[in-house]
């Protein structure tokens, strides 16, 4: 080979070498800073996750037409696509119209008498489409009114319906024939309740039936199984039904409410007399609306200021009921015209006589979107079964097709961290309940009972481990022979390594038991190991020297070893007849019967051991560092003016490893709070907010456990979980963040030392 | 004197010696607790035949073993409550008496013998059946009682397992394969239908070998019958049960048998490590209270395995960026920062961020791209044992990272400019000679990291650990890696069996044998891992000086 080609070989590998290492400069690079890259992903991904649940509702206008058909609007429906629309007018019409251009689909006449109108209707469940219309002739029609859907082609078909399952002939309400002004009404469960108030009279007809199914046909009827006539302290505006059918509401303009206790359908009664508006000032008030909440508990009360009040019967421990005034919006000014209220949400929302539209959410007491959608009042509107949108009607025969977005209406501020008043509680409460099987459940996202928990976990798992972390590392940085430090240091880390699940298990499953079964013996033990573990340190120092000299200097943890589970099997011994003396024999049931102490097996005391134990390792070995790491020179100078090992261990050792100590017990503390096998296994995960030792609890962590895997992605339940895990990780990173710098500082201060 | 002693602080020494002594008796006894549990539960109990007073002037009698003591609460809290110590006796026969177990009170029993015939039958359903052999009918009708009996059963449960055995082959792994030769077959056509590519000539095929797997079913099913024919016309053994009455048990029902009274110490021993090798190696029977845990090993090692494939590489090369390469400034520092907030979050919110972000984020585009037709079915879409696998490898970066850091840090100087003064460039240095100094340190943090991942639940719960997997992770059907099933793993099963049982009295056993075994593997992981560290670190104080 010649020099030059060899010297060309030589070159190209230069080069090749120059690439490698250029390259690996770059890929290293990109290693590293992905690490950064995943902190940021997580944080971002967590915040992606959670910010849905603030965002504000998008409202955007279809459409806008002129009324199609005849006559007064009296209800407004829409189905579920937003195809079709439908309206009942005054003069006894269903009108069918296309919801987004106002095509005419269909007009049917309701089958009632020449000349009889419609006066008053109530729907009676917006699920089947029910409803109870009050005629002119005093008489009542119950009618079904649905759009069916097909697919043609897959090409969507709707063909609205109007039907009269429980029969064509309306039944008479009030014998003499006046017009009904108001009707109202409510099937639940096989029995069907009909209420209906003649024009002008003070007076409600009442009237219970039994739904009863035909033999071999889906057909049902009505059977009467009780009438009534109630008087009225005034001339109703408003009648009302609620949903389990157990309160009849008669409300007027002025605010008066006159509350009867129908569960008794034979004999119902007058139950309370409510003002639901009391004067404020010389400013008079006036109802305007009313309609209920989903579920038909809440009863929404619309005033002319544009302000609206959520009032329902709230049950106190001697199940009486009162009527409370809940929670007020006052978003809008002008006087509230219509309402309509979400069909699987608690939402409503509220048109007003200057022509805007909220959308609102009761539980979370929040607005969540309002806009104009007509510049004259608005008489009518009709929300879609999905909620994703509205049909209005105002006073100039337009009609308006809205289109909502409204994910997460459910979540506010006060909903999380607040006490919220919900529906059938007798006062506002923290609670956190997520799911239900019922449809109109009013879920319950506080996540204060949850935040509570973990801390209050940590608090007592921080108790356990504090002291005993904390003294052992002063031993062991300080006092311990080198010898014995160097197996005692590895074998209290070795607990670090123990998997969590494994302490959860025994607590939960060997502990629990355990402690309720002798629970004096953890008491006897807290008195009596300190007070044995004193005594013998004074005799040992009164000992002879010929037997101190035996032990070593630094060795008196191995003798105070025996001590203590001399400690333990004294008190595992005296604790029956401590329980004798003391509890009556059985602790846990004393405390119930006698001290009136809820006592749980899987409660804090259990999670404060285990968890306890898990974090000492933790503390200990981050602390016993800064100790041991205190420069020997000022340890010995002080040791040399006279200060004895205690003393100079209290005035200058712990100064100076203060910060160590801090760090250490902030880290233990981030851990105490993330920790979930543990607290998952040894406690009864009821989320309770009750800071007694005896009591269970629940953790933002271990919630996150059980729920998540069930919860729906993407759904308000599912992103309130992953604002746990943000929580969490906002909580951790915080006190990791402070214990770091901390920590950092002080190896900068041992330096200059 | 006290008083002296006392000021001069002695005894909060003493007492800091306390809170030494807790931290020591806490770590031994819980692991010698967990050993003896855990040990305690495979070595064969002697079986108690017990008479007890009725109550009613009479006697029953109970046949079973001892499971532990308790008491019951007599009178009220107002006058003082007592304690009547109690047994709880395991007398089996869950499918006859309803429960496995009976609490007795000890002064109602009046005799107490462990006579040498009584037995113990282990059965595939409904736990164990303890009573006395009474005879045996061979499947020609030909009956054996007395002594004889009793190997006669030895020997035909022995040729029954050996049936068992090759029906399970057939059932798990044969037409197992057959079984997912006929989804393949399914996603195949799916997927030609979806590329409007699905003509006469591609049906034809598909059936073609669609008909070739039916044949080849039929012919392992009519061989499965054959076995299974055979084994259920081996013959059945007559027991007396503690009622008095004669159960007649076919022998395909038993999985073994054993006199524990008649056992000498040697036999009991042998019987003992049978056990534990049957609880390692077997699948878990009955809602996973009975039977072994090698799917949970299994599961836990494959998972283990794949997050090291991850979290080594990224981690090792973070570390030796942040060493080697980074200047001393806010991307070093941020990077410090990240590392340690990784360290400290906790372990739940890595399993939320593994079930939102690679579940159904990561997962759910991997399905629309690439298994669009076993769509709505998700393939990757759910959790499973990658996405397992890559949030413990996020897990544990931390751990790999500083381990990796510190024993680069030990590497002296000297060794690195000798490398470059000789020549090498950057790269060369590291790969030739610091990373292969450095390797001990990383290996200590590998197994740091592995320990940690065995151990680790909460995460697992949300994104790929179920309580029972149908199928293993790995085996002989293509890609024989399953990144996308669902596996079990030892932490998880310590929970479900223990807390999600129904049967948590008879599975708590089992629960501390399991956690036995894990604790065994991460003392022992831990503890090679130290040993290893300070190795290093006696090595390079050496080198150093």
């Amino acid at each position: 080979m010649s020099s030059n080609a060899l010297q060309m070989q030589s070159a190209r590998r230069e080069r090749m070498r120059g690439y490698k290492d250029f390259i690996a400069k770059y890929a290293i690079g990109v290693g590293g800073l992905a690490v950064i890259g995943a902190v940021l992903l997580m944080m971002y991904f967590f915040f992606y996750q959670v910010a849905p649940l603030f965002s504000s509702a998008t409202m955007e206008k279809l459409a806008t037409y002129d009324r199609p058909g005849q006559a007064k609007t009296l209800m407004l429906a829409v189905d579920e696509y937003q195809d079709t629309a439908l309206r009942i007018t005054e003069d006894a019409k269903i009108v069918f119209f296309k919801a987004k251009t106002g095509e005419l689909v269909e007009t049917i006449s309701l089958p009632v008498a020449e000349g009889v109108k419609v006066t008053s209707y109530h729907v009676l469940n917006n699920a089947d489409g029910q409803v109870a219309l009050g005629l002119s002739n005093g008489q009542l029609l119950l009618a079904e009114y649905g759009f069916d859907v097909s697919y043609i082609d897959g090409v969507r078909q709707i063909k609205p319906r109007f039907s009269y399952p429980l029969g064509e002939t309306p039944m008479v309400m009030d014998a003499q024939g006046r017009a009904l002004a108001h009707v109202s009404g409510r099937a639940s469960g096989n029995s069907m309740v009909l209420v209906g108030s003649p024009k002008g009279a003070p007076i409600v007809e009442f009237k219970a039936f039994e739904l009863k199914k035909a033999m071999f046909s889906d057909e049902v009827s009505l059977e009467q199984i009780a009438s009534n006539q109630l008087s009225l302290a005034f001339v109703p505006d408003w009648l009302m039904v609620d949903g389990m059918t157990d309160w009849l509401y008669a409300i007027d303009t002025t605010g008066a409410m006159q509350v009867f206790s129908i569960r008794d359908v034979e004999a119902p009664k007058e139950y309370a007399r409510v003002n639901t508006l009391p004067s404020e000032g010389s400013k008079t008030r006036q109802l305007t609306s009313v309609n209920f909440l989903l579920g038909g508990i809440s009863l929404l009360l619309g005033e002319q200021s544009g302000q609206l009040t959520q009032w329902f019967p709230a049950r106190d421990a001697n199940n009486h009921y009162s009527f409370q005034p809940v929670r007020a919006f006052d978003e809008q000014t002008a006087p509230i015209t219509d309402m309509a209220v979400e069909q699987r949400r608690k939402g409503f929302v509220l048109a007003d006589a200057s022509g805007y539209v909220g959308l609102y959410h009761a539980t979370a007491h929040r607005l969540i979107g309002l806009d104009r959608v007509s510049s004259s009042a608005i008489t009518n509107i009709a929300m879609s079964p999905r909620a994703d949108g509205f049909l209005a009607e105002d006073q100039q025969g337009k009609m308006h097709l809205w289109r909502l977005e409204n994910e997460h209406p459910e979540v506010s501020f006060e909903v999380l961290w607040q006490k919220v008043w919900y529906e059938g509680y007798e006062k506002p409460d923290y609670i956190w309940q997520s799911s239900s099987s019922a449809s109109d459940f009013e879920p319950k996202f506080s996540l204060a009972p949850l935040a509570f928990g973990t801390l209050k976990a940590a608090f007592y798992a921080m108790l356990f481990a504090v002291p005993i972390a904390i003294m052992a590392a002063m031993f062991a940085g300080f006092f311990m022979a080198p010898k014995m430090r160097q197996a005692v240091k590895p074998t209290i880390e070795l607990l670090e390594a123990l998997p969590t699940v494994i302490l959860g298990f025994l607590a939960g499953l060997w502990l629990a038991p355990y402690l309720e079964k002798h629970m004096p013996s953890f008491f006897l033990l807290m008195l009596l190991m300190p007070l044995m573990v004193f005594l013998f340190g004074y005799l040992w120092s009164r000992a002879p020297d010929m037997i101190r000299d035996r032990v070593p200097d630094g060795w008196q943890a191995a003798l105070v070893i025996p001590v203590v589970i001399l400690a333990v099997i004294l008190s595992v011994w005296l604790d029956d007849p401590v329980e004798h003396w003391l509890f009556a024999g059985d602790m846990p049931m004393w405390l119930t019967n006698v001290a009136g102490i809820n006592y749980d097996q899987r409660n804090a005391l259990v999670v404060g051991i285990a968890m306890g134990l898990a974090v000492v390792p933790i503390i200990f070995s981050i602390a016993e560092d800064a100790i041991y790491n205190v420069p020997r020179h000022q340890v010995n100078g002080s040791l040399a003016l006279g200060a004895t090992p205690w003393q100079t261990m209290m005035g200058v050792v712990l100064p100076t490893a203060s910060p160590g100590l801090f760090s250490a017990t902030m880290i233990g503390l981030g851990r105490a709070v993330g920790e979930t096998m543990i607290v998952l296994m040894a406690t009864g995960n009821t989320a309770v907010m009750d800071i007694d030792v005896f009591n269970g609890l629940r953790t933002l962590s271990a919630n996150i456990a059980v729920e998540m895997p069930e919860s729906e992605v993407g759904s308000t339940h599912y992103r309130v979980l992953f604002l746990a895990a943000l929580c969490l990780f906002m909580f951790t990173f915080f006190f990791n963040t402070i214990a770091e710098t901390v920590r950092q500082r002080m190896l900068k201060r041992y330096g200059a030392l | 004197m006290l008083r002296t002693w006392m000021r001069e602080g002695n005894h909060w020494v003493w007492f800091n010696a306390m809170a030494v002594a807790i931290s020591l008796l806490a770590v031994v006894g819980l692991i010698s607790f967990i050993v003896f549990k855990g040990m305690g539960h495979f070595w064969p109990k002697d079986i108690h035949a017990y008479t007890v007073q009725d109550g009613q002037g009479g006697t029953v009698q109970l046949i079973g073993e001892l499971h532990r003591r308790g008491d019951r609460v007599e009178g009220n809290i107002k006058e003082g409550v007592t304690h009547i110590p109690q047994l709880l006796v395991k007398v089996g026969n869950r499918d006859i008496f309803g429960a496995d177990f009976k609490w007795v009170d000890e002064h109602a029993i009046v005799q107490d013998i462990t006579a040498k015939d009584l037995i113990m039958v282990e059965r595939y359903e409904w736990g164990n059946m303890y009573g006395r052999l009474k005879s045996v009918t061979l499947g020609d009708g030909m009956t054996v009682t007395g002594d004889q009996a009793w190997d006669i059963f030895q020997q035909l449960i022995a040729r029954h397992t050996e049936l068992h055995k090759q029906i399970v082959r057939i059932q798990k792994y044969e037409i197992g394969a057959i079984n997912a030769g006929v989804e393949q077959l399914r996603l195949d056509r799916r997927r030609l239908e979806l590329d409007n590519e699905l003509t006469e000539q591609a049906i034809a095929k598909l059936d073609e070998k669609r008909r070739q797997l039916d044949n080849d079913y039929q012919t392992l099913l009519a061989q499965m019958r054959q076995l299974e024919q055979t084994a259920s016309a081996l013959g059945k053994a007559d027991i007396e049960i503690m009622n008095g009455s004669v159960v007649s048990l076919p022998i395909n029902k038993v999985v073994e048998s054993i006199m524990p009274n008649a056992m000498t110490i040697t036999e009991k021993l042998g019987h003992y490590f049978h056990r534990i090798w049957v609880f390692l190696s077997d699948d878990p029977r009955e809602a996973n209270t009975e039977g072994g845990i090698f799917p949970a090993i299994f599961g836990t090692v494959t998972l283990v395995f794949i997050m090291t494939v991850f979290v080594m590489p990224f981690g090792v090369v973070a570390a030796v960026y942040l060493r080697e390469y980074a200047k001393d400034g806010w991307i070093t520092r941020a990077i410090r920062i990240s590392v340690n907030n990784l360290a400290g979050v906790p372990s739940i919110v890595y399993g939320v961020f593994g079930l939102g972000f690679f579940v159904y984020v990561l997962g759910h585009n991997i399905d629309q791209l690439f298994y669009q037709e076993a769509l709505p079915a998700p393939t990757f879409g759910t959790p499973g044992l990658l996405w397992a696998a890559l949030t413990l490898a996020l897990l544990t970066l931390p751990v790999v990272i500083v381990s990796t850091e510190e024993g680069l840090a030990r590497v002296p100087r000297a060794i690195r400019e000798g490398s470059l003064a000789l020549g090498a460039n950057k790269i060369e240095t590291l790969w030739n000679t610091v990373l292969p100094i450095a390797s001990p340190a990383i290996m200590t943090g590998l197994i740091l990291a592995i320990a940690r991942a065995a151990g680790e639940v909460a995460p697992l719960m949300l994104v790929g650990v179920v309580k029972l997997a149908p199928s293993l992770p790995v085996d002989a059907i293509s890609p024989f890696v399953h990144l996308d099933r669902k596996i079990m793993h030892l932490g998880f099963h310590i929970h479900d069996v223990g807390f999600q049982s129904p049967n948590v009295e008879a599975a708590q056993p089992l629960v501390y044998a399991t956690t036995f075994f894990l604790v065994l593997i991460i003392v022992a992981l831990n503890i090679s891992a130290i040993t290893i560290r300070n190795r290093l670190r006696e090595r390079f104080k050496s080198v150093d000086n």
